[in-house]
């Protein structure tokens, strides 16, 4: 077995993506004048957010997902034994590296700053968070206010006549410029909770670790785990609507396979059908801007504008409805559930002092627990569709000015050249002659078209560099759920047998014929009895685990969607296997124990 | 006074006079628990027989005369009191009385001349439970009416055991009060069995039970003869958190001639698990109710009938290795969040899933 991974100074250009590298911020990747750094450093590919090929623009949203992971740890909380998140692409590819602070007595100078400063956020947390939620409400309805729109002609006559001294093109380039900026953000208010929640989480998981060394993962989880979590409320609302559709009589008209805009049609006009289409357009608001993936993709499809997916899911619940299921989630035996097992526990630690700690830790986790389920539905679902919404209507402007032909080829910008594309415009529109764009970049495009395509075709390694002997440094461990098994499996490649070992994520056991879908346009593919077989999962896939059978995910640990979701709908899950879509075929016939973490190919 | 209990009859004021084992399968049975059926012969009926017999005060002086120090002295007073029971006539009305507890056992199993196991179950004024595992004699396999009364005497005799006398004098309980009951309960013909701990014996976690496991009578787990599959479950999930299957080379199995020996196990069927999954689920399930019903963690000791696919409960103790290990000082934990939260970054804890089933 290697002790290393492929150097990134290794890594061939695959061909037809030559000169990648002017598609990222000079940067954000290997270079030689940071050879020594890079090679001696270890990175993991961040699978668990992209496991794709990541479009230029799209990179904005990593590197700032990433800064602001980083700036907190780093510079807010001083979390003692870490820094930030080093970043670099490669091929295209999101390669990470957490940084920890090694030297004891750095660490132990650290402390007395996180005390006070993590300490105030814990103190005041529901007074914080409480303000969290209409802060970021604000910055998604002011991202929602952003247009975009090609420029006038001429200037409107209200410039001259209110003297407003400025033009539409100043406004244009300010209008992105604040998109960026609430762009990032917005990813700052996602990481103003999220790592002091994880931490005080992982310190109940620990507890409960060490007082219970063989306690499931999932046992943990499931004292946690919320209510109410709005993450599942997209898709509590097609249940709604398919409970209404029922109700209204109006069951038959979904019963062909028509689109959502030929049903929708065939709706208006009908007192029943009026109503239930006014029921769909106050869920989707804001529930329906729901990515069909991870949310760090603009090619990721979102519910609002794809009504055809939540449209499948309320077809099969609406089946459901008339089979006489019932399709709420039964919370009362979901809360009776969670007691028990709390109480049990509670019951099974010697010592009332010991108890109390058990106590205290499970409330904190509690209290942070809503948090960390929620934030996800406002920055990557919400936050990120409104995002790609707007990108695409500045794409738009593009097309009207002949510089691009498709709107989403404004992705294939980086975020620092879509300024000077937007100064091109200007000038040829202030000057009065034709702008070097339509000349530019139609041929551009073509290529940078060509270099995602060969891009798309590589083989990411998991990982490059050298791993430390153990990891330790905690995000690593928390967020990517990346461990020192991990990377021992991953120098080792899958075991001899073709069997997976992951996380047990959700327990039970189950067998079925494997379904491999490498991403969401894939889940509509799915039978009935199925075990789906993913890099990943997201929250809006949760309608179809109505119908499979268990999941096995590349990526993710115990906190992934997958293992959240699965526990929810009571599947087996396996999470984390790292070569499951790799090594597992459609068709053939898997086991997979959620209790113990192992995936067995019985072909 | 009664001088046969059945079990699911018993309370707890009988303890006194049906000794430590009978009493706890007498309470397991109570609580609803699946043992075996039977039922204890009164440790009065040996007091009386004794009496009968003339020999109380011969034993008495004997034991009384023992030196606890000299091996020699124990062994000769042991032999002479063995052999005094030895030569006792039951009482008629005894012989009956146990004679007709065995038939309505025969007929409650449904097979006259039912297998019984005798076990002795010693009593003492001082403690009630003046037994120690393995000081007085059990029988297996005794068929018929006549039989089982001869093994009830032999029980009695086992109470001077070498071991026996001294243990109860090392134990300060007296040399004079000691007593003998015995319990007659049906035999179980055990496809597979073994004991399950309701926690985890490497660790101590409480929130596992660990079960030991092997093919036929559960002799070979518990004398150590064989390696055992071994299973862990999570009590409050109820679900399985470990598994090792091992090479169970010999299994004890029954003879037409009703003897138990110690047999090969043929190859292809040692590395097959002994328990399926629902097995091992039921098995910790019984351990589980046996430790909700004391209140504190027990070692049990169960058999999956080769008839019936039930899980039966042969006996159920209170652990003492972890149970009174002294607590560490201050508890697992630190009470403050925030050092604590420091703590586990500095050692951050994985999922336990991926070292679970190496």
């Amino acid at each position: 077995m290697a002790d290393r991974f492929p150097s990134p100074f290794e890594m061939p250009t695959p061909p037809g993506a030559e000169g990648w590298q002017d598609l990222y911020a000079y940067s954000t990747v290997f270079s030689e004048d940071r050879k020594e750094y890079e090679d001696a450093t270890f990175w993991f590919m961040d699978g668990v957010h992209t496991p794709e090929v990541i479009p230029p623009w799209d990179a904005t949203i990593l590197e700032f997902a990433i800064i602001g992971l980083s700036q907190y740890n780093t510079r807010h909380y001083v979390i003692p034994p870490a820094l930030g998140v080093d970043l670099r692409f490669l091929n295209g590819y999101m390669y990470l590296s957490p940084v920890g602070v090694s030297d004891p007595e750095e660490i132990g100078a650290r402390v007395p700053e996180f005390a006070e400063r993590a300490g105030y956020y814990f103190q005041n947390w529901d007074r914080l968070y409480a303000a969290w939620m209409p802060k970021v409400r604000a910055l998604i309805s002011e991202l929602e206010e952003i247009t975009f729109a090609p420029l006038p002609h001429r200037e409107d006559m209200t410039v001259i006549t209110e003297g407003r001294g400025t033009g539409s093109a100043l406004d244009l380039l300010s209008t992105y410029s604040r998109l960026v900026d609430l762009t990032l953000k917005l990813w700052h208010y996602h990481f103003e909770f999220l790592n002091l929640g994880y931490a005080a989480y992982l310190d109940f998981f620990g507890f409960c670790k060490q007082v219970f060394p063989s306690i499931p993962d999932q046992a943990i989880a499931k004292m946690v785990a919320g209510i109410q979590v709005d993450l599942f409320q997209p898709d509590d609302e097609v249940k709604k609507l398919a409970q209404l559709a029922v109700e209204l009589g109006l069951a038959d008209r979904f019963a062909g396979s028509e689109s959502a805009a030929e049903v929708f049609a065939g709706l208006q006009g009908d007192p029943q059908g009026d109503k239930w289409l006014a029921a769909w357009e106050q869920a989707s608001q804001p529930w329906f801007n729901f990515s069909a993936g991870s949310g760090f993709y603009h090619s990721d499809k979102v519910w609002l504008e794809n009504p055809d997916i939540p449209l499948g899911f309320l077809r099969t619940y609406i089946a459901k409805v008339q089979r006489g299921e019932t399709l709420e989630r039964p919370m009362e035996s979901v809360i009776a559930e969670r007691d028990r097992i709390v109480d049990e526990y509670t019951d099974l630690i010697d010592g009332d002092e010991e108890r109390a700690t058990f106590q205290a830790k499970l409330g904190l986790a509690r209290t942070v627990f809503p948090y960390v389920e929620n934030h996800n539905f406002y920055v990557e679902h919400w936050g990120h569709s409104v995002i790609w919404r707007k990108m695409r209507d500045l794409g738009r402007v593009l097309v009207a000015a002949d510089f691009i032909a498709d709107p989403d080829d404004v992705f294939l910008l980086s975020r620092h050249e879509v300024p000077e594309v937007l100064f091109d415009l200007y000038h040829g529109w202030a000057v009065g002659v034709p702008s070097r764009g339509p000349k530019y970049w139609p041929k551009e495009m073509a290529r940078r078209n060509g270099i995602m395509n060969a891009l798309r075709n590589w083989s990411a390694p998991p990982a490059l560099g050298t791993p430390p002997e153990v990891i330790t440094e905690p995000f690593t461990v928390m967020l990517w759920g990346v461990t020192s098994e991990s990377v021992k499996q991953w120098l080792g490649g899958a075991q001899d047998d073709g069997g997976l070992t992951g996380f047990a994520a959700s327990p039970g056991v189950a067998e079925g014929p494997a379904r491999v879908i490498l991403s969401a346009d894939g889940i509509a593919d799915l039978e009935e009895g199925e075990i789906l077989v993913a890099p990943l999962t997201a929250p809006s896939w949760a309608p179809v685990f109505g119908k499979i059978a268990a999941t096995v995910t590349d990526v993710g640990g115990i906190m992934s969607h997958a293992a959240i979701v699965c526990r929810e709908y009571g599947l087996p899950a396996v999470t984390g296997t790292a070569f499951g879509t790799k090594t597992i075929k459609t068709g053939q016939r898997l086991r997979v124990d959620g209790n113990t973490g192992t995936v067995t190919v019985l072909d | 006074m009664a001088q046969i209990v059945w079990f699911e009859n018993y309370e707890p004021t009988d303890v006194a006079v049906l000794g430590g084992k009978n009493s706890s399968l007498g309470t397991l049975l109570r609580a609803g628990l699946p043992v075996p059926p039977g039922f204890a012969v009164s440790a009065d009926c040996y007091r009386k027989a004794l009496a009968d017999g003339g020999l109380s005060g011969e034993l008495d002086g004997l034991i009384a005369a023992v030196d606890p120090r000299d091996p020699a002295s124990v062994a000769a007073a042991g032999q002479q009191a063995r052999t005094l029971i030895g030569s006792l006539q039951p009482p008629a009305d005894l012989a009956g009385a146990i004679q007709d507890a065995y038939a309505q056992l025969g007929e409650r199993c449904g097979e006259r001349d039912v297998p019984v196991a005798v076990r002795s179950s010693a009593t003492c004024e001082d403690s009630p439970d003046a037994s120690f595992a393995g000081e007085h004699d059990t029988y297996l396999w005794v068929r018929g009416d006549d039989e089982v009364v001869r093994h009830v005497l032999r029980c009695w005799a086992s109470l001077f055991t070498d071991r026996g006398i001294a243990y109860r004098l090392e134990r300060g309980y007296g040399r004079v009060s000691a007593a003998m009951s015995v319990g007659v309960q049906q035999m179980v013909r055990p496809r597979a069995a073994g004991v399950a701990f309701t926690l985890n014996p490497t660790d101590g976690d409480r929130s596992q039970i660990a079960i030991d496991a092997s093919w036929g009578f559960g002799e070979a787990v518990v004398s150590g003869e064989v390696t055992p599959d071994n299973f862990g479950v999570d009590k409050v999930m109820g679900t399985i958190t470990r598994r090792t299957i091992s090479a169970k080379t010999l299994e004890y199995r029954l003879t037409g001639g009703d003897t138990v020996i110690a047999v090969a196990v043929e190859p292809e069927r040692q590395c097959v698990p002994c328990l399926n999954d629902e097995e091992v689920l039921a098995v910790a399930r019984l351990a589980r109710r046996a430790e909700k019903h004391y209140g504190c963690p027990q070692d049990v000791e169960w058999a999956i009938d080769g008839g019936e696919q039930d899980v039966l409960l042969l006996q159920s103790r209170p652990e003492t290795v972890w149970s009174r290990r002294p607590r560490q000082q201050g508890g697992a934990g630190i009470a403050d969040p925030i050092t604590s939260m420091v703590q586990t970054m500095l050692h951050p804890v994985t999922g336990g899933s991926h070292t679970a089933h190496s």
